[in-house]
């Protein structure tokens, strides 16, 4: 296991996982690295983010995170959503955050991208399918944004909903899925500092076929919890409906980390394809970032609660 | 009441000798009555008309295998090319399977007998891209990791549906030749060969649980079984019944 452990998940002396996630502005600073620098100041295409916990993983080439996607909205096939994105419009776009919480919100994308601190944060993406990327994504902690809307102690989940608009979604017109597409967290997870919501990818505004204009990315999890063009957030007390749960309970649990251990019927879950790789690799338990979530699940049987 | 397969048959008109190396055995009375209109009908193709035709069903048969080559040497297979390669040729075995079936109801619904001969070829050719697919996920996608196999037939119920299928598509195959017909006796090799309503289906089901949502693909796939296989037992009652 050692030797499959990516570079990035050597440095396990740090404790406190709030300096630990900005290791790399000291590293940068530190070295003087031109790099980050730049990259703390401005973007010249469009976003404006500076390092975040990122690994050193190579991202996967831009091409293949834009043209091999499952976004059901948009077709069942990988190259659907490259295709058939395009007529979705995503301004003007407005993300309701509601319920367990004292100050609910409606908040325009436009005030999102501008009111929080973007960040790159490079993760490793693992499909379900057996399959996997590293994603460049631009983005800020969800947890900033349950903090705005002051969560009451009945916020126990959070339930995600992406945008139901048959017009510009090709894929809902019939129900390869129950639409639209739910996703949840448990509060804690939701919370985590991991756990992001992405607005660009490779520096860029993120395109339609990625989820724009606002996505999850939970990278502890599988590709298919990251709900894609969110409209609404809520705070809610039991575990919301999802929607690979409805379609097959039995094969896709509400909690879906990334685990080697549980098999699925379909996919082997004990090795992946990095996109552009030609050999199958092992695949890590919460998929390599084990160190920063485990807790999250201490005590529980990940074999029942899949 | 069965004649031997190497003679002159039904699906061989006279002066066919030419053929007989292609010339499947007949489908007993299915072939004959079918046969019977025909041989007044319709003239005898020359020679080369019928090595033409030949080499079209062969050449149909390789195409999607060359055009699946191109596009792995241009790089047209998407980010993951080794998955779709495998679907792919996957796909082709299963079409090349159904193609197969549809043989025996075509020769007779267009009154053209002689189609019968092209059932081992396409059978054959169905085998070979099977073959492959079979290859190509054990050594590209498993790259030879042989505990991992034995895993996935055992788990994952859309390997061992198709593991199945395969393993008793092999003694079709193997007896495909004129020698092992008559080795077998026409009879026994027929019985053995009914073995293929059996494969197909599990071909079918081996491509449904694979899929993830979207289930219309192995549902027309399923369909057009289903219509095959009830044309044959249409067929088969109607027969019992004009019989009696």
């Amino acid at each position: 296991m050692l030797i499959r452990r990516a570079p990035d998940l050597t440095d396990n002396d740090v404790t406190d996982p709030g300096l630990y996630l900005r290791r790399r502005e000291f590293i940068g600073a530190a070295a003087g690295l031109g790099l980050l620098a730049a990259a703390g100041t401005a973007s010249a295409r469009g976003l404006t983010y500076g390092p975040g916990f990122s690994t050193t993983e190579k991202p996967t080439p831009r091409k293949d995170i834009t043209g091999y996607n499952n976004f059901y909205e948009f077709g069942v096939n990988k190259e659907d959503p490259a295709e058939n994105a395009g007529s979705l419009k995503t301004r003007p776009w407005t993300v309701r955050v509601d319920g367990a919480c004292e100050k609910p919100a409606t908040f325009a994308i436009d005030d999102l991208i501008k009111g929080n601190k973007l960040e790159e944060r490079i993760y490793r993406m693992r499909c379900v399918e057996g399959w996997s990327m590293v994603i460049p994504w631009v983005g800020f902690p969800l947890k900033d944004l349950i903090a705005a809307v002051r969560p009451t102690s009945k916020a126990k989940f959070v339930a995600f909903e992406t945008l139901m608009r048959p017009s510009e979604m090709p894929g809902q017109r019939w129900d390869v899925l129950q639409w639209p597409y739910r996703e949840g967290l448990r509060i804690d997870e939701a919370t985590h500092p991991l756990a992001i919501l992405a607005v660009g990818l490779y520096g860029d505004v993120l395109p339609n076929q990625n989820g724009a204009p606002l996505r999850l990315v939970v990278p502890w999890k599988y590709g298919f919890k990251g709900i894609k063009s969110i409209v609404r957030i809520s705070l809610v007390e039991t575990m919301p409906a999802t929607a690979w749960n409805l379609s097959a309970p039995r094969e896709y649990g509400f909690y879906s980390n990334v685990n080697p251990a549980v098999d699925h019927p379909r996919w082997s879950q004990a090795t992946e394809r990095r996109i552009g790789e030609f050999r199958r690799r092992e695949t890590l338990p919460f998929n390599g970032y084990g160190q920063y979530v485990a807790d999250l699940y201490r005590g529980m049987d990940l074999r029942a609660n899949f | 009441m069965w004649r031997n397969p190497l003679s002159r048959s039904a699906t061989a008109p006279p002066g066919g000798e030419h053929l007989a190396r292609h010339n499947p055995p007949p489908l007993g009375e299915v072939a004959r009555r079918a046969g019977g209109g025909a041989r007044k009908a319709k003239k005898r193709p020359s020679k080369l008309q019928d090595n033409l035709i030949y080499a079209a069903v062969w050449l149909a048969c390789f195409a999607p295998l060359v055009w699946l080559a191109w596009r792995v040497f241009s790089d047209d297979l998407g980010a993951n090319p080794i998955e779709a390669l495998i679907r792919q040729i996957g796909v082709w075995g299963l079409r090349l399977l159904l193609v197969g079936l549809a043989i025996t109801p075509a020769a007779r619904i267009l009154n053209k007998p002689r189609l019968l001969r092209f059932r081992r070829t396409v059978g054959l050719f169905a085998f070979s891209y099977i073959c492959l697919h079979l290859l190509t996920y054990i050594g590209v996608d498993l790259f030879f990791d042989w505990r991992q196999l034995v895993k996935d037939i055992l788990k994952r119920p859309f390997i061992t549906l198709g593991m199945l299928g395969f393993t008793l598509l092999v003694p079709l195959a193997v007896t495909s030749t004129n020698g092992m017909v008559r080795r077998l006796g026409r009879a026994t090799w027929q019985r053995l060969h009914w073995l293929v309503y059996l494969i197909v289906p599990l071909g079918v089901a081996h491509y449904y649980l694979l899929v993830k949502a979207d289930h219309r693909p192995p549902l027309v796939y399923a369909a057009i079984v289903a219509v095959l296989m009830g044309w044959r037992v249409w067929d088969a009652w109607g027969r019992a019944k004009s019989k009696a």
